[in-house]
């Protein structure tokens, strides 16, 4: 009977502690190997056969297909520089310059990663597209309203994801945060 | 008391266990995987667009709308494979994907650096099967080993605006992915 007792006790525990921790460790994203400048984190190995198996069950949970790291990485942004969760009803400037790379495009996603549905039909912009200053950086206001300039809609969702997406670049598994990646800064600028 | 922390002890060491083994055979088992959700679209050795990704429906997360994107979803049993692509005038890449969706090689337009990219896909024990001798060692002949018999071949040509769109997509239905006659 304590044998019963003893083994239930025991595979109770180590079904509860091994499920709990791998639903907890693929939803908070515990991936190894980031690279986290300011607001941005990308993990170039998930577009290697290096990638780690925390990640590798993350994208088969997921359905994403990782960029492969011959053809670009991929930066997401949750927050702003200040830790702030990004809220669709406020507005937020991405501005800056973005690190080298032939073309880049800035998107944004639900956290399920589904484009937002918005009046203007507008998911991200590419780096053609964006409305550059004089000294070629660039300011995108993601906001619900519409803004002039680079207006990234967020359709109001409570919750979002940017992406910045760098193809053909340099940036990859050597690169650390310095002056080679200066990535755009995200400030929160305004809430109702 | 002690009888009863030892059998907690082993519970918590076996969920250890639990969680190292759900970890790495979850992508196994895992029916909602891209080359899952994939399948449905895409025939055996032909290259398939897929929708580009709208609010209501995507084939697949955290898709670039930017981007135009064809499909081949491949199976190397029978025979190698031939696979090319003409490059548009913007950006355009070829990402090679094992079953598991892990991403084994990329290259885009400027690595290939010619108008159309072309490869030959095959497995290990076919490459170690390619005469050596033939003039098609030549430097000209790009050969990707795959690490699976079946996998994904991912060509995306950018639209740098929203309006470029349709000519991305036009361009990708040249792209070819063509068993070898043997």
């Amino acid at each position: 009977m304590r044998l019963l007792l003893g083994s239930f006790l025991a595979f109770a525990a180590a079904a509860f502690i091994g499920l709990g921790t791998t639903w907890l460790a693929l939803n908070d994203g515990v991936a190894y190997g980031g690279i986290t400048i300011g607001a941005w984190t990308a993990w170039p190995k998930n577009g290697t056969p290096g990638i780690d198996p925390y990640a590798r069950a993350m994208v088969a949970r997921s359905g994403e297909l990782p960029v492969g790291s011959g053809d670009g990485v991929t930066f997401f942004a949750r927050t702003d520089d200040d830790a702030h969760p990004f809220d669709g009803r406020c507005d937020v400037a991405v501005s800056g310059t973005t690190p080298q790379a032939r073309f880049w495009t800035l998107t944004l996603y639900d956290p399920e990663g589904k484009l937002v549905a918005n009046s203007a039909q507008r998911h991200g912009f590419t780096s053609q597209e964006v409305i550059r200053n004089a000294d070629g950086t660039f300011d995108i206001t993601v906001g619900p309203r519409a803004r002039p300039g680079n207006w990234l809609p967020t359709g109001g969702v409570d919750r979002y994801v940017l992406a910045l997406r760098l193809y053909d670049t340099p940036v990859g598994l050597a690169t650390r945060s310095g002056r080679d990646t200066p990535m755009p800064t995200v400030a929160q600028k305004g809430c109702p | 008391m002690i009888r009863f922390a030892l059998w907690l002890l082993s519970g918590i060491l076996l969920g250890g266990v639990v969680h190292l083994a759900t970890v790495l055979l979850l992508p196994r088992m895992a029916n909602q995987d891209a080359y899952s959700r994939l399948m449905p679209l895409t025939p055996v050795n032909k290259v398939v667009p897929v929708p580009a990704p709208s609010p209501e429906k995507a084939a697949m997360p955290f898709m670039d709308p930017a981007f135009a994107m064809a499909v081949c979803r491949y199976d190397l049993t029978k025979a190698p494979l031939k696979f090319s692509v003409p490059i548009s005038q913007a950006y355009t890449s070829v990402s090679f994907y094992t079953r598991a969706d892990t991403a084994y090689y990329a290259i885009n337009d400027r690595a290939a650096g010619r108008r159309v990219i072309e490869l030959d896909l095959m497995t290990a024990e076919q490459h170690s099967e390619v005469p050596e001798n033939e003039e098609i060692t030549a430097a000209d002949r790009l050969i990707v080993e795959s690490p699976t018999n079946t996998g994904l071949i991912v060509i995306k040509a950018l639209a740098a605006e929203p309006g470029l769109l349709p000519l991305a997509q036009n361009l990708l239905t040249a792209a070819r992915c063509l068993p070898q006659a043997q």
